[in-house]
């Protein structure tokens, strides 16, 4: 079976639907602070492991340099992670187009949340994880986020 | 991941999603998405190419001068996965005579493991074992694989997690051993066709599953893209 078969399949899961999707008026790209919300099951501590339905979040500092890949999840490519982190997690694409002025700076708080939940519908991160890394990404005065799969 | 995006733009971020899976992006609809036929766990989709890299990024953000949303784009490259094309990585022998042939490839792939380990300072082992276990775990494996119950061979853990070590790690030792960087699941693949320990891992999950064992701890020891039933070994 291939990776295309795989999304493939994988593309008839449930998931949450919002009655009215959200809408935030960006502010110029150039004058935004960018952060990356990543749900690729990153850890920070040296941690390789990510347990199976946590839908808690890591805090990655942007300068955290010791990153592994903790996914619970064998059904995705590591390989690549590990020729370049920024496949997965791109800080080092968006600090070159913040020291070129196309974004206004990079953030200091990024986070990571992990993918491939068996609750469909994300009751906790809906409600209580996903409000907490909010808090977080505006204490750091976050106005984008790019959100990266794995 | 459509679903976290729509919850921060709620708290007040403008958020662009990037997505792999286009079925589950149009299922939780987030405000903005580029959606990009690229493999699972390369979402920007080429390792050590930051001119690809940067292009995505760039045109993820010209979704923000749309007016409204939800927008959902397709970027216009594809790439495609090389599951059906193995690496071809010899094993350096080591000297191992009194091993089991998987753990004594293991032991011939622990030194390629470092020399990745040392020149990315990244690696994905490290689960439940460490590199250096590996062929002892592999010894384990070998007797599920010949008839024996998972529970009652003294694995120190979740055998899902201590298999994706396993696998980890040839795929890592391999990065040292071939030429050119590996595409999306061409080392997976080589891994579990073309390995004594992916031979090992396989019969172990068949045994599993016909042992009775959980659905998690049977799907779980190998991707789904390498799951071959008995009559396709």
């Amino acid at each position: 079976m291939s990776d295309k078969q795989v999304r493939s399949m994988l593309s008839d899961l449930d998931g949450f639907v919002f009655d009215k999707v959200p809408w935030t008026t960006p502010k110029p790209l150039n004058e935004s602070r960018v952060a990356i919300v990543t749900t690729a099951g990153l850890r920070i501590e040296g941690s390789a492991d990510w347990d199976p339905g946590d839908q808690g979040f890591t805090i990655i500092p942007h300068d955290a340099e010791e990153l592994t890949l903790a996914h619970f999840s064998p059904n995705f490519d590591r390989t690549g992670w590990v020729l370049d982190k920024n496949v997965v997690f791109p800080i080092d694409r968006l600090r070159e187009m913040a020291d070129e002025g196309i974004i206004g700076s990079l953030a200091e708080t990024h986070v990571s949340f992990m993918g491939a939940q068996i609750d469909h519908t994300l009751e906790t991160i809906r409600l209580d994880s996903g409000p907490a890394a909010a808090k977080a990404l505006h204490a750091d005065d976050v106005d984008l986020v790019l959100l990266t799969p794995i | 991941m459509g679903t976290l995006a729509s919850v921060l733009e709620q708290s007040g971020f403008a958020t662009v999603a990037l997505s792999s899976i286009r079925g589950q992006i149009e299922t939780t609809s987030p405000p903005r998405a580029l959606h990009c036929e690229f493999p699972l766990g390369r979402p920007l989709g080429k390792p050590n190419d930051p001119e690809f890299q940067r292009v995505v990024i760039e045109k993820a953000f010209s979704l923000l001068d749309e007016p409204a949303g939800p927008v959902l784009v397709d970027y216009p490259v594809q790439i495609e996965d090389d599951a059906d094309q193995p690496l071809a990585c010899v094993i350096p022998p080591a000297d191992t005579s009194d091993r089991t042939p998987a753990a004594a490839e293991a032991l011939g792939l622990l030194p390629a493991w470092r020399r990745t380990r040392e020149k990315y300072g990244r690696s994905t082992v490290g689960k439940v074992i460490s590199a250096e276990q590996v062929p002892d775990m592999l010894d384990l494996f070998k007797r599920i694989a010949d008839g024996e119950g998972w529970k009652d061979v003294g694995l120190p853990g979740d055998p899902t997690r201590i298999g994706a070590d396993i696998k980890n790690f040839y795929e890592e030792a391999s990065i040292s051993l071939i030429d050119a960087p590996p595409s999306a699941r061409s080392a997976e693949t080589w891994f579990v066709k073309e390995t004594q320990a992916g031979k090992v891992l396989q019969a172990a999950r068949i045994n599993m599953k016909e042992d009775g064992a959980k659905f998690y701890f049977w799907y779980y020891l190998l991707p789904l893209t390498q799951h071959h039933e008995p009559e396709t070994l």
